[in-house]
């Protein structure tokens, strides 16, 4: 191994680990707040990489079916809720319908026009691309919350993983009826490659780990500075203090559902050009953001990120030296890591 | 087919232990499956062992492997088991597929069928009944277990690791006996299936199966033995028929069932949590038309109260009864901060033998957390406390216990599910030997009548004799509160601490407590009782104590401590006189 391919590798790693990053932050983020292990968050991942793939080969992408048959049944779930309390169209319900039901239905609509005038989604600038994808698919988030997680939100940190990798087996089995079993790969968001101090750097390198830098530091402003942002981390100190300050748990929950199923597809697209992404490969690409969280104890955002890292650079070796094993080596660096903390840990109080 | 559900029970099985009974829960359950039936036809194969040999190697292998993967994630908080899960799910997943040894993807073939007194198990007709047997076997035994001291230890980990430990069980213990039972039952499910497909390949181990046997064991019903055969039925009939119907309906082929049981798993745990098996006995007694008016165990519980308990031979620790032993328990400069906030400051008290000590003072004291303190449930920032002479701060909450220093908690901590009677067997935990290698064999059943005798005893001396049988999440919130003192009183303690035993109980109640207390310190016990009813509470103290704002500012004999100015001034208001 000479000192280009540690270079190269260590590139492919931090862009990797980059990415690992973000859903590492997404996943302490909803666990802080919500108490769920979001295990669906790989799902996103597919569901960007492949709906932005499906729009470049002008297919009409599948997530639509499925954002308006879940918006359907978030509406009428609201909708009952409200009748209940005998409370009219109020506010609350207006968002509902407009959001769940009006919002996919204009999505279903126009992107069907489109289709039916043969209009070429692959003309649209690569920016119009990704935000069309984006508002068909980060939608879901507040849905899976609202559909999944909301009804039980009160239950055992256990049984809400239970139904978290419930979700999971859903969202893949309805990506393979969407985009069947062939994966996909889309080209890079600029061709070609720099040269940075006598070492190539590929385009889609620096759009990633620039973008996931910017993400970053978005995140971490609209944590430290917005009203939104301090209403979820008051809910993730203390749920009923912040209730008792007017911050409804529901909305935090779908916010960080949002937030991170933003951040989901975003990163999907961000690994699209990077390697080919079938219906499944999302569980694995979540699960290794998990390994850089769980490495965190799942409460640090800084070290959730050096974890992340730590995973992408150890795949990147480990798929040079030993590239049947290289899952293996990865999903074993938590053994270490929990033994570290099964150690340290002392503690009789109780996390039912 | 009826081969296969019953292959697969055995697993779910393991998991109905862990996610029904401990609240524990595994995805990577396939991968120990896997393990034994790689370990099965490697040895069978490749060295020509006799299946039965392979066997003891896969109970070996899989009990080894759970221990150390147990001993890494189990101590740690709930989640990370089930990650950690995942991870060697997927892990093992990967090696099965990679390792030349093991085949790879195509995996091995040829394996012996299993042979029995020179019959071969070949087809599929004949190994049935070994399939069977191992499964009706692992669930008699599994039922037995949770019907012993080590099971209630078991089924009180469901109520937080805090009130077990307090009842000097050893949690880790009881989570990894477990842990390693399911771990062993999938490995000789693995065993079975090797034996019987005689041909092995990854893709039955994978960790979306590990998650299939989860669904299993919530489907039948997470807390019942027969819910894992319910659960793998339903789950193993419903996957061949969707397997057939859904890539029909949508014209592509693929493992499209995963929707359905995805979806139904979300349902379930939103809707009947409990599974199927309590819906399924309640449909066969509407058809048989049963009308069961007392619940299960009523004449065995009764039974229990007209023994003698002194027949009961368990050991008790001997009462230096009239002597006053005046460091019973003593603290000497207690402190504990919970960031700014002092919570107990410098405070120092004794409590003598066959005393009762009142500890008072305004909410906010600091009282609880001087329990909390004085029991290891909480570890101290500076000072002492002495148990009959020995250093007990720093020890662990269950040590202590062992020692005989007993509570009961401020709000109210039962197993809710479980009956009077074995919440109170529950504190007698420490005086019971036998391990879980007796209790699966039932080979203690003199202990665990003599458990149950004692504590039938200790109900019927706090007034629940005719509760006995009711779950204890179904008592009012006085008999609650009694429940905790015959469970603290099951253990044998030297020292008693009540955190607020009055509250909630009415008049009558009142003064039966301050009966039994009285009569505990005639038994030579040392009772220290935080409590906010000042006349139930100067009527039976021999002295008091009160704290405020986390120091002791007050105490004496209750007529001293009602003419203290501070006292009187900080809490007991200016007319109480």
């Amino acid at each position: 191994m000479n000192l280009d391919i540690v270079i190269l590798l260590a590139q492919d790693g931090l862009t990797n680990g980059a990415i690992y990053a973000l859903l590492a932050l997404a996943l302490v983020m909803v666990f802080a707040v919500t108490r769920v292990i979001f295990v669906p968050q790989g799902e996103f991942v597919a569901f960007g990489a492949l709906t932005l793939a499906s729009l470049q080969a002008n297919k009409f992408p599948g997530t639509v079916w499925l954002l308006l048959i879940a918006g359907i049944i978030c509406f009428l779930l609201d909708w009952h809720y409200q009748r209940r309390l005998g409370d009219g169209l109020g506010r609350r319900l207006r968002w509902s319908l407009l959001w769940q039901l009006v919002f996919p239905l204009i999505l279903v609509i126009a992107l069907w026009m489109a289709q039916a005038s043969s209009f070429k989604f692959s003309n649209l600038p690569l920016i119009a691309q990704l935000l069309l994808a984006l508002l068909i698919v980060v939608p879901l988030g507040p849905m899976i919350y609202r559909l999944a997680f909301q009804p039980m939100a009160q239950a055992p940190v256990l049984v809400l993983l239970i139904v978290s990798v419930a979700v999971h087996l859903v969202l893949v089995g309805i990506g393979l009826v969407f985009f069947g079993a062939e994966g996909s790969r889309t080209p890079p968001f600029s061709e070609g490659a720099l040269t940075l101090a006598g070492v190539p750097v590929n385009a889609q390198t620096l759009w990633v780990l620039g973008t996931s830098i910017l993400l970053m530091i978005g995140l971490g402003l609209f944590f430290e500075k917005s009203l939104f942002g301090k209403a979820l981390r008051a809910t993730a100190v203390n749920q009923t203090g912040a209730r008792l300050m007017g911050i409804a748990p529901v909305f935090a929950g779908r916010l960080v559902f949002l937030l991170a199923a933003l951040i989901g597809t975003y990163s999907g697209m961000l690994i699209g050009p990077i390697t080919t992404i079938y219906y499944d490969t999302g569980f694995l690409i979540g699960l290794k953001g998990f390994v850089g969280a769980i490495i965190a104890g799942l409460v640090s955002y800084p070290l959730a990120v050096a974890g992340a890292l730590l995973v992408g650079l150890l795949e990147a070796y480990a798929s040079f030296w030993a590239s049947s094993f290289k899952e293996v080596i990865v999903f074993s660096l938590i053994i270490p890591v929990l033994l570290w903390r099964s150690l340290r840990h002392q503690d009789l109080h109780d996390e039912a | 087919m009826a081969n296969h559900i019953a292959m697969v029970a055995l697993v779910a099985l393991g998991l109905v232990l862990m996610t029904g009974v401990a609240g524990l829960t595994s995805f990577g359950q396939a991968a120990f499956v896997g393990l034994g039936a790689y370990v099965a036809a490697v040895l069978s194969t490749a060295f020509g062992l006799s299946p039965w040999l392979g066997l003891v190697a896969v109970m070996l292998m899989t009990v080894s492997l759970a221990f150390a993967l147990g001993w890494i994630t189990l101590r740690l908080s709930g989640h990370y088991l089930p990650l950690g899960t995942i991870a060697w799910g997927l892990s093992l997943y990967f090696v099965f597929g990679n390792l030349e040894l093991l085949g790879g993807h195509t995996g091995l073939s040829s394996i012996p069928a299993i042979e029995i007194f020179g019959i071969s198990l070949k087809s599929a007709n004949a190994i049935y009944y070994l399939i069977w047997i191992t499964l009706f076997a692992a669930m008699l035994l599994t039922d037995n277990l949770l019907h012993s001291r080590e099971g209630r230890a078991i089924r009180a980990l469901k109520g937080g690791v805090l009130v077990a430990e307090s009842m000097g069980v050893n949690t880790a213990r009881s989570k990894m006996i477990v842990f390693v039972l399911a771990a062993l039952y999938a490995g000789v499910s693995g065993w079975l299936y090797a034996h019987y497909q005689r041909f092995v390949n990854p893709s039955p181990f994978s960790l979306h199966i590990g998650i299939e046997y989860l669904f299993m064991a919530v489907l039948g019903g997470a807390a019942q033995v027969w819910g894992a055969l319910l659960g793998a039925g339903v789950v193993t009939l419903l996957k061949e028929w969707l397997q057939d119907l859904l890539p029909r309906l949508l014209g592509a082929s693929g493992n499209f069932e995963s929707i359905v049981f995805g979806l139904l798993l979300v349902l379930l745990l939103q809707h009947a949590p409990k599974g199927l098996w309590p819906h399924a006995v309640g449909l066969c007694r509407a058809l048989v038309g049963s009308q069961r008016s007392e619940p299960p165990g009523t004449p065995v519980a009764a039974a229990y109260l007209e023994r003698d308990v002194s027949l009961s031979g368990l050991p008790t620790r001997t009462r230096m009864v009239g002597t006053k032993r005046a460091d019973l328990l003593k603290a000497q400069g207690i402190e504990k901060r919970f960031g700014g906030l002092i919570a107990n400051q410098g405070i120092s008290l004794e409590l003598r033998q066959g005393e009762i000590l009142a500890l008072i003072g305004p909410n906010g004291a600091g009282k609880s957390t001087l329990f909390d303190l004085l029991t290891g449930v909480q570890a101290l920032d500076a000072g002492e406390v002495f148990f009959c002479g020995e250093a007990i701060h720093g020890m662990q909450a269950r040590d202590i216990a062992k020692r005989g220093l007993c509570r009961s908690f401020q709000h109210v901590r039962l197993l809710p599910e479980m009956s009077v009677l074995e919440n109170i067997a529950l504190g007698a935990h420490l005086r019971g030997t036998h391990g879980p290698l007796h209790a699966v064999l039932h080979l203690e059943r003199r202990e665990e009548r003599a458990l149950m005798l004692e504590a039938a005893h200790q109900a019927r001396r706090v007034g629940l004799a005719e509760v006995l049988h009711l779950p204890a999440g179904s008592l009012a919130l006085g008999q609650q509160r009694t429940l905790e003192i015959a469970r603290a009183l099951a253990a044998d303690p030297l020292a008693l601490l009540l955190d607020e035993p009055a509250a909630g109980l009415r008049f009558g109640e009142k003064q039966q407590l301050a009966e039994l207390l009285r009569e505990l310190r005639k038994d030579g016990l040392g009772v220290l009782l935080v409590e906010h009813d000042m006349a139930f509470v100067m009527g039976l103290a021999d002295r008091v104590v009160v704290m405020e704002h986390g120091i002791v500012i007050a105490q004496g004999e209750p007529s001293v401590i009602q003419q203290d100015p501070r006292v009187i001034e900080a809490y007991l208001g200016v007319d109480l006189g």
